[in-house]
């Protein structure tokens, strides 16, 4: 969430800022040693407990990962090399859970864009007397709980508990009024993915809006002069000036969503071949209590989130310090 | 400066009240906390009444665990394995204590709690690891065959007699109805598998006590194909409703309510719910002891259940023993049964007159306690369990040619540690 925010702030920030990076290397003066002083004193103390709280757990997983130990036999703990990874790589139910998260990823991400993007047309666009409720209305869904949203979809759809969609869709044809949502897998990633973006599509129309912002008026006034019509400025203008900001926010969303526990742990707990990463991960540790295993998993995990953003970063050439392509 | 002086001067006047309150609050009586699974307050009342009884020698304070019998096993092995000193007393759900008594997490029963006469025997079974008393049986949970009167007069059928779930599920096909079981991908999915093998005269794990990679499992057998036979038939012919695959205890209630409803498996506590969820439905209510696999064998139905054990990093052992048999008095037992549904652990609670006039059914609770067959005892039972729901689920697909074998294949390879569960 702090990531979030400081991401919105940098996209804002960046267009008052000297772009740093193309400055010659100068000695510096005693001023800025001064003030780089500060900078590490103000940032330090945040810095080591940053570090503390992340770069220790993830180095303790990473260590642990390399043994047979199991929580409850804490004195048959063994040093077995990298064992764990390779049943874990030779497993197809990792890759199973691989592919689900993937799906889940790809689907959720895409459904967002699109749609987050139309909400922040409507917030961008909206006539400034409705632009605070427009806003307003639009953020709901990502102030309330994941577990709480999940929750809701989940009553919402079970049919043991009295689930009301059943009755609501009974008019489309061919549908089954009995359709258990949450028997197969299929209809239970409809649900979940809709969970997921009915909870998360705000936050991408919340960066993209503050993208929508950066695009200078004069350049769209110049293209309707020159006789464009709105789908041109929108692909032409409107989009290539703010895909710094589409970028950041599919990079964000699509870190988060490869994360995906709350919706499924909720919902299917893993039924039905749902069993995404994270809960592969917590139900290793968690629920065998195999912390050898299962901190492998979750090192794997953290591999796979790394390598996305390197992917972002590297491929897409997405500059999160200066929020724009260079 | 002077408001941010005064807020210091406030906030450790607060901190200083707040210790001198917990200082008064001790009163030099030591406090044992209980950890109790999510009830309908029976427990604290106990907690109460034997910190009266107890006269100042110790108090009971009560400290609630997770809803599901999963996570409480989850929270209470992570906190023993990290020695801490707070869990005097447990409740705990009997699979889960050979895991905890193993790498010595319980602390060991004294003598003058040894004693088991008069305690049901499933329970006295799923209280003990290697032979010995690890914990002490409270009490006892099993599973009835609830059925709905009508439908059992319309085909025919003498309830008084022992039935077979051949028999049931003929019924459930020629009248159209659904049968209460439960199906989702949980702990319940185990308790229906294992009451119908060892009804069948099998055992899921031959040897309990056998190390990981000599384990062998018991469902490549005509017991195990028996089993799968008849979860594969309720599932593939829709017996169990289009809500099996993610029903609970509490769906396959619901299920058994409504019109459809004929016979339903399920622990006691459907009785006051459902007295107080639907009384019309109790005047067409009849039960019976657990369905038999093979007409000429005697079930043996699902025991549950809660046993008490104390926490071998606590402090306070003596006391929290002494707590312990205080709450177990057959009094108590009779009490909560009353209040919470719950069936007590010993013979002698069931000839209370309260509970004989509260409970009609409380003879054949205890007759099938007598029956019952505890699930796999062994540290490895979370694997085992979520290993044969992970290969039994979902019923529909559940064939007795291929489930006991994958199902043996996979939990053998998790056990071996070749397999992710």
């Amino acid at each position: 969430m702090t990531a979030e925010i400081a991401a919105t702030g940098a996209l804002r920030a960046d267009r008052d800022r000297p772009d740093t990076a193309t400055r010659p290397k100068k000695r510096r003066s005693d001023r800025a040693r001064a003030e780089a002083r500060l900078g590490w004193m103000l940032a330090g103390p945040a810095f080591g407990i940053m570090l503390l709280v992340t770069l220790y757990p993830i180095v303790q997983a990473l260590w642990d990962s390399l043994f047979s130990l199991r929580l409850t036999a804490p004195d048959d703990r063994e040093f077995i090399w990298f064992r764990n990874y390779q049943v874990i790589l030779g497993d197809p139910a990792f890759w199973q859970s691989m592919g689900v998260t993937l799906f889940i990823t790809v689907v959720t991400v895409l459904l967002e864009l699109i749609i987050g993007f139309a909400f922040a047309l409507v917030m961008h666009r909206a006539i400034k007397k409705l632009r605070g409720f427009a806003r307003t209305a639009i953020l709901v869904p990502y102030g309330i709980i994941t577990v709480v949203s999940a929750f809701a979809f989940f009553y919402a759809f079970d049919i043991n508990s009295g689930g009301y969609v059943n009755s609501w869709l009974s008019w489309v044809p061919g549908f089954d009024e009995d359709l258990n949502w949450f028997a197969s897998q299929s209809t239970s990633l409809v649900v979940i993915i809709l969970s997921e973006v009915w909870k998360t599509t705000p936050f991408i129309s919340l960066l993209l809006l503050s993208g929508l912002a950066q695009v200078p008026g004069d350049l769209e006034e110049a293209a309707k002069v020159d006789g464009a019509t709105s789908w041109e400025v929108l692909r032409r203008v409107i989009l290539p000036n703010m895909k710094a900001a589409i970028m950041v926010a599919v990079l964000f969303r699509t870190l988060e969503a490869f994360r995906i526990f709350d919706n499924i742990f909720i919902m299917t707990a893993g039924a039905n071949d749902t069993e995404a990463l994270s809960l592969l991960a917590y139900n290793t540790s968690i629920g065998r209590l195999e912390i050898g295993l299962g901190s492998a998993i979750s090192v794997l995990l953290f591999l796979s989130v790394l390598i996305i953003a390197g992917i972002f970063i590297k491929g897409f050439k997405v500059d999160l310090s200066a929020g724009r392509n260079s | 400066m002077r408001t941010l002086r005064r807020t210091v001067a406030g906030l450790s006047a607060v901190a200083l009240a707040a210790t001198l309150g917990a200082c008064s609050a001790d009163d030099g009586v030591p406090t044992l906390t209980w950890y109790i699974n999510p009830d309908d307050g029976g427990q604290a009342e106990i907690a109460a009444s034997c910190t009266e009884a107890a006269n100042g020698a110790y108090r009971i304070e009560t400290s609630l665990l997770p809803r599901d019998a999963a996570s409480q096993r989850e929270q209470l092995a992570r906190r023993l394995a990290a020695s801490d000193r707070s869990l005097d007393i447990m409740s705990l759900d009997p699979p889960f204590i050979p895991e905890l008594a193993e790498p010595g997490f319980l602390a060991p029963v004294p003598d003058t709690l040894q004693d088991t006469d008069g305690i049901v025997q499933g329970a006295v079974q799923s209280a003990s690891w290697n032979g010995e008393l690890v914990t002490v049986p409270f009490w006892a949970n099993t599973q009835l065959l609830w059925y709905r009167e009508s439908v059992a007069e319309a085909a025919g059928l003498d309830m008084s007699q022992p039935v077979t779930w051949d028999q049931i599920i003929e019924v459930a096909e020629d009248q159209d109805k659904q049968i209460g079981v439960q199906g989702a991908l949980a702990e319940s999915l185990t308790v229906w598998i294992n009451a119908l093998v060892a009804s069948a005269g099998g055992q899921i794990l031959e040897d309990p006590e056998a190390s990981p990679d000599e384990m062998q499992l018991g469902l490549e057998t005509d017991a195990g194909r028996a089993a799968a036979d008849i979860i594969g038939r309720i599932g593939s012919e829709g017996l169990g409703g289009s809500g099996l695959p993610t029903a609970d205890e509490n769906a396959s209630m619901n299920l058994f309510q409504g019109d459809s409803g004929s016979f339903m498996v399920n622990w006691p506590f459907v009785w006051p719910a459902m007295q107080s969820s639907d009384p019309e439905i109790i005047d067409d209510l009849g039960w019976a002891v657990y369905p038999r696999v093979d007409a000429a064998t005697p079930a043996a139905p699902p025991v549950g259940g809660i046993n008490l054990g104390v926490g071998a990093y606590s402090e306070n052992t003596d006391l929290a023993w002494r707590a312990v048999e205080c709450i177990v008095q057959p009094e108590n037992q009779a009490q909560y049964f009353v209040t919470n549904g719950n069936p007590p652990s010993n013979t002698a609670a069931y000839d209370d007159p309260q509970v004989q006039e509260q409970f009609p059914m409380a003879d054949t609770i205890r007759e099938s306690l007598d029956l019952g067959a505890p699930r796999p005892q062994t540290p490895y039972y979370n694997e085992i369990s979520i290993g044969l729901q992970r290969t039994w689920h979902p019923p529909t697909a559940v064939n007795p040619d291929a489930t006991p074998e994958t199902s043996t294949d996979f939990i053998l390879a998790v056990l071996r540690g070749e397999r992710l569960l």
